[in-house]
This record gives C-alpha cells, sequence and structure tokens, in this order.
C-alpha cells in the first residue's frame, strides 16, 4: 500500500493519497471548500479561484487554488480566513455582471454569492459589460473535450475579449446524440435557457463576423 | 559544405585557419543591421559600400561587414570603421562614397560623426562616445563585430570554445555547477537562479528532456532579446546547447515571435551552419553528445511568454498557462522536464563557462551578478540598448549613458519591467539596478524595458496605458485577471476622462490586492503593479485628477484646455491654418481665438506655434479665460 500524506486541514490532521489535491483531501475529511469550475470527470483547470485556499508550509504562506495544489507532508491548510473570503466575494462581484439574466443570477452562482456575502451588480454600473450570462468557465468547453470526446466547443478570443462559441456542424452532432450534460455542467443555466435542443446562436461564425 | 568538426582540436584548427586569412589592420567597414538600422535602410546602405568599395577598386583593400545591431538605434545607420572603431551616424546611401574615400586614404569624415548634445564636440571614436563608453558590453559587444549569418566570424571571436571546453574537459555536472556557482539570473523577468532550475530539470527522472529558449520578448519598448537573437544568434544557441549538456537533454527549442522575421531568418541559418560544422546535431564535437533544435514561431501573443503557456504553444495547444503547483522544469513539453530560460540568460553561458564563474560573480552586486542589458527608451537624449554591470544607479543610466532628459526638460519617473513592473520616480534615482532593489521598489527588472518619462507624462495614463495592453493580452483563463483588469481599465479611462468617482482609489486597491493573491500566473498577479505603484509615488496625480478635474501633467484630453494668450499672440495664423477641426478663430492682423465648443484638445496648436511667440497655452483644472472681444487687432509693439 501507498504511505499515505499527512497534512493539516483547518486544524484537522488528513491523511490523503500521494497526488491527490487539497480539495479532494479536504472533502474526504468532510472539509467544505466551495468550488465553481470544478468538475469531478474533468481535469483540474484553475480558472475561477473561487476554490482557494492558504497553504503553508516552511512557514510561508501563499494563495493556491485547492483544485490543482498536490497535498504535501506538512502542509498546513486553512480554507475560509478573512483573506480568502475577501477573494470568493471580490471574485463573485467581478464576474457577477455578465452572468447575470435580467440583473438576476441563477443556479449555482446564486447560491455562492450568497453564501459569500457578494453583491453581484456591485460593479454592474462600471463595468458595463453585456449580460453574457457566462462566467468563461470552460466546464462545456472541457466537458465537451475531455469527456465527451470531441471539441465542438471552444474559446475564442483573448483577455477580456475572451469568448465561448460553438462549432456549428460538430455541435450539431454533438448535441444530436444528447444534450443534458451540457445543461447540466453549465453553472449559470445560461446553456439550458439559450438552446432549442439542437441548435446555439453563439457560434464561431458569429464571433468572426463581429456579432458577439 | 564543410566538414563536420570531430573534436575540440579541429574547431581550434578551424578558428586558426580563419584568423589566418583575416588581417587585423585590414580596414572593416561595419554596417549594423539590426531591424532598428534596417528601418533607416541599412541594406540599402551595406550595397551602397559594397558596390562604392567595388567601383573605387578598392575590394582587396576594405571589407565590408554587415553587422548585428550595435545598440544605439536613435543614430542609425550606424556604421564603424575597424580597426580604429570610427562611428559614423546617421549614414545614408549617398555618403558611401565619401566614406570608402576617407576610409582609403585613412582619413576621418567629420560631417558624420557624432555631436555630443552635451558638449557640443565631435566625437571620432566610439568608445569614446557617452552612450557606449559607460558600458559593459560583455554579452552584447560582440554584435558589432560579426555578420550574424556567417558562423565564421562567430568562431573567429572564440565562437563556441565554452562549448568545445565542456564537451571535451568538463562532465554535465561540472557545467551545472559552474552555472550555479555563477549565480547567474534569470533575465527574462523573474530573476531565478538559471543553476536552481537547471539542477532541478536535471534531478528529474525520465531519459526525454528538454531546453527551451525564451525569445517571446513582447514587453512595450523592450527589445534587447530581438537584438541579440538576430545579432549573434550562436551565442544563444551556444548557451543552449550547453545547458542541453548539463542537464541531459537532446532536444531544444528556441520559441521566437513571429514578429521578429530577421531574428527567425538568422537563427535558422545559424542553426543550419552549426548543424553543417558538427556543433549541433548528432555527436557533437566527437562527444557523442547528440542535441537537435528546433525553432518555434509565436502567434504573438504577450502571454505565451509565461513558461507553461509557451510550453503549451509548441505542443501545439493555445498558448494558456495552466496551473504550475509542478514546476514545468520536472512537467513542461509533453510532460517531460523541461528548462526554459531566456535569450539573454543563455548568451550569458557561454561567458560564464569560459571565464568562470568567479569572474562572473566578480560583476554586480551581492545577490545580482554580472551585467543586464536594457533597452533605454522614452524621454531621454541617447536611445537604444545598454548593457551595464549590476548595481549601476537608475540616474547614471538615464544621466551618464542616456545623456539626461529630451528638450531639458524635467524627469518624472522611469517605467522597468513592462507591465509587469513600475514606474520609480525621482527620489529613487540612486537605487543600484539589481534584481532585488527595483522589486522593492515596487517595480521590477523584467526582461529590461527602461521607459524614461518627463513631466509632460500623465502616470494615471500611464498605468491606464498599460492595463490597456493587458487587457488585449492577459489570456483570459481566470476571473481574477480578466475581470480585474477589465474594471480597472474602466476606472482609469474614467479618472483620465475626468469621470472618477470618490471611492475609486479604494477599489483600485482592493482589485489589485486580489489580483496579486488570487490570479492563476505571473502576468495577473503582477498585472497591477502599473497602478501600483504610480498610486504609491503619484497618489497626488490621481486625486488630482478625481477631485479637481485636474491633469497635472496637462496631458488627458478631457481635463486639459488649449488657450491663445492674447498678449503673446502675433496672429501668424499658423495654428489657425493647422488646426483640424477648424476650432481657431481670427485673421490676418487679428488675435486669435479657439472656440472652446469646436476644439477638441489635439494640442496641434500648441505644437505648431513658434517657439518665439509661445502664445498656446494648457489649462487644466481652471476655467479658460474668454477670448478677447471679436476684431482685436495684434498690437505689434515690436514693430513699434
Amino acid at each position: 500500500m501507498e504511505e499515505m500524506v499527512n497534512l493539516q486541514i483547518d486544524g484537522k490532521q488528513v491523511k490523503a493519497r500521494p497526488g491527490a489535491t487539497v480539495l479532494e483531501a479536504a472533502r474526504e475529511a468532510g472539509i467544505k471548500i466551495p468550488t465553481l469550475c470544478v468538475h469531478e470527470k474533468l481535469a483540474p483547470y484553475g480558472a475561477c479561484r473561487i476554490c482557494s485556499v492558504e497553504a503553508e508550509k516552511n512557514g510561508k504562506v501563499k494563495v493556491v487554488a485547492s483544485c490543482g495544489y498536490p497535498v504535501e507532508e506538512g502542509l498546513v491548510v486553512r480554507t475560509n480566513t478573512p483573506r480568502l473570503k475577501k477573494i470568493r466575494k471580490l471574485v463573485l462581484e467581478l464576474v457577477g455582471p455578465q452572468a447575470t439574466f435580467e440583473g438576476q443570477v441563477g443556479g449555482e452562482l446564486r447560491k455562492l454569492a450568497d453564501e459569500n456575502g457578494a453583491d453581484i451588480n456591485r460593479f454592474a454600473a462600471r463595468l458595463a459589460v453585456k449580460s453574457q450570462r457566462c462566467i468563461l468557465c470552460g466546464l462545456c468547453v472541457r466537458y465537451c473535450d475531455e469527456v465527451i470526446g470531441s471539441p465542438a466547443i471552444g474559446f475564442v478570443g483573448r483577455g477580456i475579449e475572451r469568448r465561448v462559441v460553438f462549432y456549428p456542424d460538430k455541435a450539431r452532432k454533438v448535441f444530436a446524440a444528447g444534450m443534458e450534460w451540457a445543461t447540466e455542467v453549465c453553472p449559470t443555466g445560461k446553456i439550458g435557457a439559450e438552446s432549442d435542443g439542437t441548435y446555439f446562436g453563439f457560434t464561431i461564425d458569429d464571433f468572426l463576423a463581429g456579432k458577439l | 559544405m564543410p566538414n563536420r568538426l570531430s573534436s575540440a582540436e579541429e574547431l581550434e584548427k578551424l578558428r586558426a585557419e580563419i584568423l589566418s586569412k583575416r588581417d587585423s589592420k585590414k580596414p572593416t567597414i561595419a554596417i549594423c543591421s539590426g531591424t532598428g538600422c534596417e528601418t533607416y535602410g541599412s541594406g540599402v546602405v551595406h550595397r551602397a559600400f559594397l558596390q562604392e568599395v567595388k567601383a573605387q577598386g578598392l575590394e582587396d583593400k576594405i571589407d565590408v561587414r554587415a553587422t548585428g545591431c550595435h545598440g544605439f538605434c536613435e543614430k542609425g545607420v550606424v556604421v564603424v570603421v575597424f580597426p580604429e572603431e570610427i562611428s559614423y551616424v546617421k549614414v545614408k546611401q549617398e555618403d558611401a562614397a565619401e566614406v570608402v574615400e576617407a576610409v582609403a586614404n585613412n582619413k576621418v569624415l567629420d560631417r558624420l560623426l557624432y555631436v555630443d548634445p552635451v558638449t557640443g564636440k565631435k566625437i571620432a571614436k566610439e568608445a569614446d562616445i557617452p552612450f557606449y563608453k559607460n558600458q559593459s558590453r560583455i554579452v552584447f559587444g560582440a554584435n558589432k563585430l560579426i555578420d550574424p549569418k556567417k558562423i565564421e566570424d562567430y568562431i573567429a571571436l572564440g565562437g563556441y570554445s565554452a562549448l568545445a571546453k565542456a564537451l571535451s574537459k568538463m562532465s554535465p555536472e561540472a557545467v551545472l555547477e559552474e552555472v550555479k556557482k555563477s549565480n547567474l539570473r534569470g533575465r527574462g523577468g523573474g530573476g531565478f537562479p538559471a543553476g536552481t532550475k537547471w539542477e532541478e530539470t536535471k534531478n528529474t527522472p525520465g531519459n526525454i528532456k528538454y531546453a527551451v529558449v525564451n525569445c517571446d520578448e513582447g514587453d512595450p519598448g523592450a527589445y534587447m532579446d530581438r537584438s541579440l537573437t538576430e545579432g549573434n544568434p550562436h551565442s544563444v544557441l551556444e548557451g543552449l546547447i550547453l545547458c542541453g549538456y548539463a542537464i541531459g537533454a537532446h532536444q531544444g527549442y528556441i520559441y521566437v515571435r513571429q514578429e521578429y522575421p530577421l531574428a527567425v531568418e538568422n537563427l535558422k541559418i545559424a542553426l543550419q551552419q552549426a548543424e553543417e560544422y558538427g556543433l549541433l546535431g548528432k555527436n557533437i564535437l566527437g562527444s557523442g553528445f547528440d542535441f537537435d533544435v528546433g525553432t518555434h514561431r509565436g502567434a504573438g501573443a504577450f502571454v505565451s511568454g509565461e513558461s507553461s503557456a509557451l510550453m503549451a504553444a509548441i505542443e501545439g495547444k493555445t498558448g494558456e498557462p495552466r496551473l504550475k503547483y509542478i514546476h514545468t522544469a520536472v512537467s513542461g513539453i509533453k510532460g517531460r522536464p523541461t528548462n526554459l530560460n531566456n535569450v539573454e540568460t543563455y548568451a550569458t553561458v557561454p561567458l560564464i563557462i569560459n571565464k568562470g564563474a568567479d569572474w562572473f560573480r566578480s560583476i554586480g552586486t551581492a545577490e545580482s551578478k554580472g551585467t543586464k542589458i536594457f533597452s533605454l527608451v522614452g524621454k531621454v537624449n541617447n536611445t537604444g540598448l545598454v548593457e551595464i554591470p549590476m548595481g549601476m544607479t537608475l540616474r547614471q543610466i538615464i544621466y551618464d549613458i542616456g545623456g539626461g532628459i529630451l528638450n531639458g526638460k524635467k524627469f518624472k519617473g522611469v517605467q522597468t519591467g513592462g507591465p509587469s513592473g513600475g514606474i520609480i520616480p525621482e527620489k529613487h534615482l540612486d537605487t543600484p539596478v539589481d534584481f532585488d532593489a527595483l522589486t522593492d521598489l515596487g517595480s521590477m527588472m523584467g526582461s529590461g524595458g527602461m521607459v524614461v518619462m518627463d513631466e509632460d507624462t500623465c502616470m494615471v495614463d500611464v498605468a491606464r496605458y498599460f492595463v490597456d495592453f493587458l487587457c488585449g493580452e492577459s489570456c483570459g483563463k481566470c476571473i481574477p485577471c480578466r475581470e480585474g483588469l477589465r474594471l480597472l481599465q474602466r476606472i482609469l479611462t474614467d479618472i483620465c476622462n475626468g469621470e472618477g468617482q470618490p471611492g475609486d482609489l479604494d477599489t483600485i486597491e482592493e482589485v489589485a490586492e486580489v489580483m496579486v493573491d488570487a490570479s492563476l500566473c505571473a502576468l495577473g498577479s503582477t498585472a497591477a503593479n502599473p497602478v501600483l505603484s504610480t498610486l504609491k509615488y503619484f497618489r497626488d496625480e490621481y486625486e488630482a485628477h478625481i477631485k479637481e478635474k485636474r491633469c497635472p501633467a496637462k496631458f488627458c484630453k478631457a481635463l486639459t484646455s488649449y488657450y491663445i494668450d492674447p498678449t503673446k499672440c502675433e496672429a501668424c495664423l499658423i495654428c489657425l491654418r493647422n488646426c483640424p477641426a477648424g476650432a481657431v478663430n481670427g485673421g490676418k492682423g487679428l488675435i486669435h481665438w479657439i472656440d472652446q465648443e469646436k476644439c477638441t484638445s489635439c494640442g496641434v496648436c500648441f505644437d505648431v506655434c513658434p517657439p518665439r511667440f509661445n502664445a498656446v497655452v494648457k489649462i487644466s483644472g481652471e476655467p479658460v479665460p474668454p477670448p478677447p472681444p471679436a476684431g482685436t487687432k495684434v498690437s505689434r509693439k515690436k514693430e513699434a
């Protein structure tokens, strides 16, 4: 049997298998770390930073994404300090305006906002972004690629121009086989709400034509 | 095709052979052919010199050589005549005949010499020009001596002798030890000790390892990696092969920006020539060590300079950073241990192997050894590439080498480290430049960009510029970086437009703190540095914009008005004719005045008003005085 790794999470001694992430170790020990872009079937991605934790090693504390940070012997992890609460709250407030639909957000995002005391519309006026109902978590993109095995959805653009688009021909084929998974992984409910079950309005062609 | 060299002795024999055919006393006209001089027409100038030497029948008496970048880019086309090293600046093709004649008669052509802007004196020898005199060009110095398209030029200067020494007399461990001992720190930005990185790659188990050169230089205003790669590609290549030998890699990559066509071209030629001579490929110099190198052209993404993004790009994936809690030294390209260093870092390695770690450690400060190349640009008299020993102060760089601020203006700040760096004010000009001192000031060494700003620069606008840049250059993957930048961009744009709100500065600091803590990669965690450093040193400027709707530098258009002082206007019609908005009123003999409703604050009137009148003034934060009554005539006191 493999030697287990000993670490401490929120004061609790935890054993984890080597190669596990801090998030996995915490979950196994019954310690809840909030997440947004994590999915059990997908590789760690580290985009949302909601799962940030403080990791202390040799007296040095740094903020890391628990979804991808590997457990280490003697590591001391804290999951709910003021510094982390501030990160979670601000991340949700920053991404809020583009995630809203008619001024509100639903699903997982609503829950997280309430739990972290985030005012989703705090920067709405300042950011003046189009409500995309999408936070670019990449769950649909990654699930389609990593689980379905057909990259019919992808990111385009860089920086603040980043968008999710569908490649029409591929996407039609993928979704013809059932699209429950896409509705399910989307944390804002966009995919379920905006698709007629076979087709999506926001395609690569729209992006190239400058419509998005 | 030359025979592949099969030992260190054969390389020495080749070197002796090359040198025996060269006469060190024979005059050589070296024409800088870097991208900077190329834009001034160095290609044409080079051809003109070749033709002229031929026309004057001097082909066997004078050599003409197209060399790498000399660094004094502002004075291009730069031509240096060896062996005396007479420097001619701003040379045009029509000057070729006269220069050749002067060289043939062992004379100096006075009219093309550099004029010192401070003393007004002409300086003949390159080494006497203050811009060069105060530098220590140990890495960059060979550029002017070699034709980067000819490996023989590099070999003549002792090129590949470090590789020959390592392969014939040193174990890979000994090479690694020397680099570790030298305390060479990464020249690409982070300043991480190269030896430590090499060691981690070397010690990670695995048969397949990679060594990679990062030539994805993208900081605005920085171009030392380009000039080194295109001007002396073999020095980079030799460093890369040495790294491969030390860490046990047999495949190298050079990731070079697509926007650097000359660097790509010269690298390809260098790779081919090195291969032909047996300095690359199978059984290098008969040592049994194999090493191949491929080039990968970057598709113009700034973020691809980040190590994990660069490696993803080499694999053919999107150039986006990944979670990097496992170092790329352990799991890089295709999950294999991969060492990544910057161009300048690699180019320094052959010198360390040849001259020893102790020699290298004798240059620089306690924790930053050796020299660093900076691209000194902005509002200084002498712009170009400067190589200085670590520890020289910012003031020495800007004033002794850079010749001070342009047009006698006042210094305001110097931006170092590109979009990840910060702006350093006057009071810290005597800081010795090294990795740690710059970081302590809230800036960083970065890859070596150094942009000097004068009193006319608005620091809020500078911060806005860098945030704008990063809004398009971040990959957009993680929320703190993407959305943090978007919010900073909105707030800074508002402040520049006079629409800043109370509490904006607190919001900036709040967002910046989370960006530092929670971003996925270093681009995001350093992205707020230009904002934070200007906020730290120039907070009053931010406050003036927000509270008084005033831009102290009188730069931000929305907060700056233009006004013609009726007591100074001589009704010369120049501003009236040049105003693109038709906002200047008046006429012949009538005092001009600006219709504030029509004025777009473009500043053309200010620029064209003759200095002897100096009638156009900028106003910010105060009401603009009313214009003189219609039809007020100029009273020409001077003529009366």
